[in-house]
């Protein structure tokens, strides 16, 4: 079993399983907290991931198969995708390759969001995207489902931050062409209505320069 | 896709600014800086060296309730020439030895940011000195990596305002974590002033809720809401707020639910921004830093990630003069000078908006 990521909410094992590549992704408990809240969140999450995982294929979005989930010791094993992380990969782009995959990846967004489910990580590090171009999203621990606007809001206010923090260079013309993807799957009303809401979001936060212009 | 221009500073263009500014002696170069984003004044004098040879404060302690803008900005504005005072007399210095002139530009309340604003116009103008706006979140990781000797830390910056998770990166603090509504000082402070918990003299109503939280056994379910990067309390603060007006269990037991929560969450964010940026130190500072819970929590996750863990000392960690002092040395050493008639303040200015050419 080898290490490859120490997350801050989970550790992900590259190990065999049957002859296939799989990741276990790991939650172990964390002594910060009291055993009791520790406990309540790792099994909530360790048991809606895979739900959720399973949700966002029936979505037509491209998740690894879940092989096994051990509720004891907080484990998910599944399908090891090869492919390129987002992340890295954004910035070696071009723009106009980097408007379009991000184009692709808000289109995904709208498809999850159609069907009711809330990713609640989008950044580029929870995107793989493989050699036949494909675009996996990874890393659901945080989701839920839910078809309020107030929750679509939310999850693409935190792809915008995520953005903001680690694609500081280009997350407006990203999240411009995020917005362009997802309004092709979901239809223009319908992202106004959640740009609309994501403003009213940005401005419950307490310093954000546009609510000063507005008052 | 392309890259933008970062904007850094050299010990170099320094030298060649002081040359043209007004420099009395080599030897004693100061700054003045004053801080009045919330509920204290506070006059702090730094040397051009990161010497903090005065710290002088006054808070505003309300009669009920929270901080009352007007009623602060009124409080600092009867205080101001007390502690100016007060903060020259400890550094042993006369105000035409001051150098510069730094305020605290934002973010923060508007009565209280103008009046310190005012009062450090008027000192610039007087003295005919240099003014420098400095932002007040950027000033808390500054004075702590003064006072702690951390270089390139994850900052988690809790207070009544703010709950921030930043770091450097690429010219600027970028944030890796906040609340989407309060602040975890203002969550803990509206429970405990619900609970009837009163302000006491030298002790502040988290500390109060602390001391309960201590006796704590029962952990009762609360919401715990991270959300990606970020956090919510507000509803934190309603259910725990609903159950205690319900009397449904001890006081001590939900201050314990409370905190065990809101820190959990907070930690969560700050060991996420570690993991994500690779950095090799925590530093810990605002007001509510002086919480042991909160610290030991966060001692935790940096030995899980061999990060060195500091936390910034009392006085430095609330709001103080001497941080706006020290940054406001730092930010003149760029050219970063504002003139009077453009000094206004800037109520909601982020973090991530401000250049920070002095880091490296």
């Amino acid at each position: 079993m080898k290490l490859i990521k120490k997350g801050a909410e989970a550790s992900l094992y590259l190990t065999k399983w049957h002859d296939r590549k799989v990741i276990m992704k790991v939650r172990l408990p964390k002594k910060y907290r009291p055993p009791e809240l520790d406990e309540r969140i790792r099994t909530y999450r360790t048991a809606h991931e895979p739900q959720l995982m399973h949700e966002a294929k029936m979505a037509g979005v491209p998740t690894p198969i879940i092989f096994l989930v051990d509720m004891n010791k907080a484990t998910i094993t599944m399908e090891y995708v090869e492919g390129q992380q987002v992340k890295k990969l954004i910035d070696t782009l071009s723009m106009d390759e980097g408007k379009k995959l991000c184009e692709k990846i808000g289109g995904l967004i709208g498809n999850l969001h159609q069907h009711g489910v809330i990713h609640g990580d989008l950044t580029t590090s929870n995107m793989i995207l493989t050699r036949k171009g494909k675009i996996f999203l990874v890393d659901f621990g945080l989701g839920e489902k839910n078809t309020e606007l107030e929750a679509k809001g939310v999850d693409l206010h935190l792809m915008k931050r995520a953005l903001q923090s680690t694609h500081y260079e280009i997350a407006e013309e990203c999240f411009r062409s995020v917005l362009f993807g997802y309004s092709s799957v979901v239809g223009n009303e319908k992202t106004r209505e959640v740009m609309e809401k994501i403003r009213e979001i940005e401005q419950r936060g307490r310093y954000v320069a546009e609510r000063q212009e507005k008052a | 896709m392309h890259r933008l221009q970062i904007k850094t500073c050299t010990l170099e263009n320094n030298e060649k600014l002081e040359g043209n500014a007004l420099m009395k002696t080599a030897a004693g170069k100061y700054c003045l800086g004053v801080e009045s984003t919330a509920d204290d004044f506070g006059v702090g004098i730094s040397t051009f060296e990161g010497d903090i040879i005065a710290n002088a404060s006054s808070g505003y302690i309300p009669e009920e309730g929270g901080i009352h803008p007007r009623e602060a900005a009124r409080h600092h504005s009867e205080v101001a020439d007390k502690v100016l005072q007060e903060a020259l007399t400890k550094a042993e210095i006369k105000p035409r030895d001051l150098n510069i002139i730094a305020f605290s530009q934002g973010p923060g309340l508007g009565p209280c940011l103008r009046t310190g604003a005012t009062v450090a116009r008027a000192l610039a103008s007087y003295l005919n000195i240099p003014l420098v706006g400095v932002n007040h979140s950027i000033a808390h990781i500054e004075i702590g990596k003064l006072k702690t000797g951390t270089k390139d830390p994850v900052t988690l910056y809790v207070s009544g305002g703010n709950t921030i998770v930043t770091a450097y990166a690429y010219g600027r603090y970028r944030i890796f974590g906040e609340t989407l509504d309060i602040a975890l000082g203002n969550c803990l402070d509206v429970f405990a002033r619900e609970a009837g918990l009163k302000h006491k003299k030298g002790m502040p109503l988290g500390a109060a809720l602390e001391q309960l939280a201590a006796e704590g056994r029962k952990l009762i379910p609360l919401p715990y809401v991270v959300k990606g990067m970020d956090l919510s309390l507000s509803g934190l603060l309603t259910a725990a707020t609903t159950s205690l007006h319900k009397y449904e269990s001890r006081l001590e037991d939900l201050c314990y639910s409370l905190q065990e929560n809101a820190f959990s969450m907070v930690t969560e964010v700050t060991e996420r921004a570690l993991a994500h940026t690779e950095k090799r130190e925590i530093l810990l500072t605002g007001g509510v830093a002086a919480n042991k819970r909160l610290q030991s929590m966060l001692t935790i996750i940096s030995e899980e990630h061999d990060a060195r863990f500091s936390v910034v000392p009392k006085e430095f960690a609330t709001d103080n003069g001497a941080m706006i002092a020290w940054t406001g040395v730092l930010a003149y050493k760029c050219g970063m000078v504002i003139p009077v008639e453009e000094s206004f303040v800037k109520l909601r200015w982020r973090i991530e908006k401000v250049d920070v050419p002095w880091v490296k």
